[in-house]
């Protein structure tokens, strides 16, 4: 089984590194332009949730860890970090909810990696962190 | 990423380039937004989008934000040339309900 494990610290910069570097995993497994434009955008999603709302002080010691692996052509995309948590999960996949309407942000993270990808799973412990669960199926694969 | 601009008339196009993610919207926006803020006699603005090779939903709000600014001083905003993979973004937040396709 095909498998990687990425660990970095939540800086903005990092965003594209993250997703840089899922494509290029799954690059040998032949995915299509759309798939593979899906995946970055789902994975830029929730790096930039954990940089923005996981650690929004102190980014000193705040990590970020994306392991994914491929079986029977889908891809399973695990991204934790151990930051403040969500308070209330269902509000937070509400389509346009934002805790930053100051700082403009669409509220839009969480729906577009549910639209992109199959399958979306979140778990949250207040002070603890997050861990998002994602899969898709490569049809081209 | 980069923005770079022309002026025809009483339209500002704004041409963004590279990859709008979290980590360049600030700069993005203090940049259209010194233009804006400069170029008073504009009308109408339109986002060219053929050269943006990445946007997230970072970049939606980016563009509301600017929509927002415009509006107060009764300048159209517009879309044009998006990518595939960044139409895909837009229709979703549905954007181009405020801010229309060209």
């Amino acid at each position: 089984m095909e498998k990687m494990y990425l660990k970095f610290n939540a800086s903005s910069k990092n965003e594209s590194f993250a997703r840089t570097c899922v494509s290029a995993f799954i690059l040998p497994l032949n995915p299509s332009v759309e798939e593979l434009s899906d995946i970055k955008t789902a994975v830029s999603e929730a790096v930039t949730n954990a940089v923005v709302h996981a650690y929004p002080k102190n980014k000193e010691n705040s990590e970020i860890i994306i392991e994914c692996f491929v079986e029977n052509n889908t891809l399973h995309i695990k991204i934790t970090d151990f930051g403040q948590g969500i308070e209330n999960v269902e509000n937070a996949l509400e389509p346009f909810f934002t805790t930053r309407e100051e700082d403009e942000r669409a509220g839009m993270g969480f729906t577009i990696m549910r639209t992109f990808m199959d399958t979306l799973s979140v778990e949250s412990v207040p002070q603890q962190g997050t861990i998002v669960n994602m899969s898709k199926l490569l049809k081209a694969g | 990423m980069r923005v770079k601009y022309d002026i025809l008339g009483d339209a500002l196009t704004l041409y963004l380039i590279g990859e709008l993610d979290e980590h360049y919207a600030k700069g993005a926006k203090d940049y259209i937004d010194a233009i804006i803020d400069k170029e008073n006699a504009i009308s109408v603005v339109i986002f060219e989008l053929s050269q943006l090779t990445f946007m997230d939903s970072t970049g939606i709000g980016m563009l509301l934000g600017r929509y927002k600014k415009l509006k107060k001083r009764n300048v159209r905003c517009y879309i044009a040339s998006p990518s595939q993979p960044i139409e895909k973004v837009l229709s979703l937040a549905a954007i181009y309900e405020v801010i229309p396709k060209m």
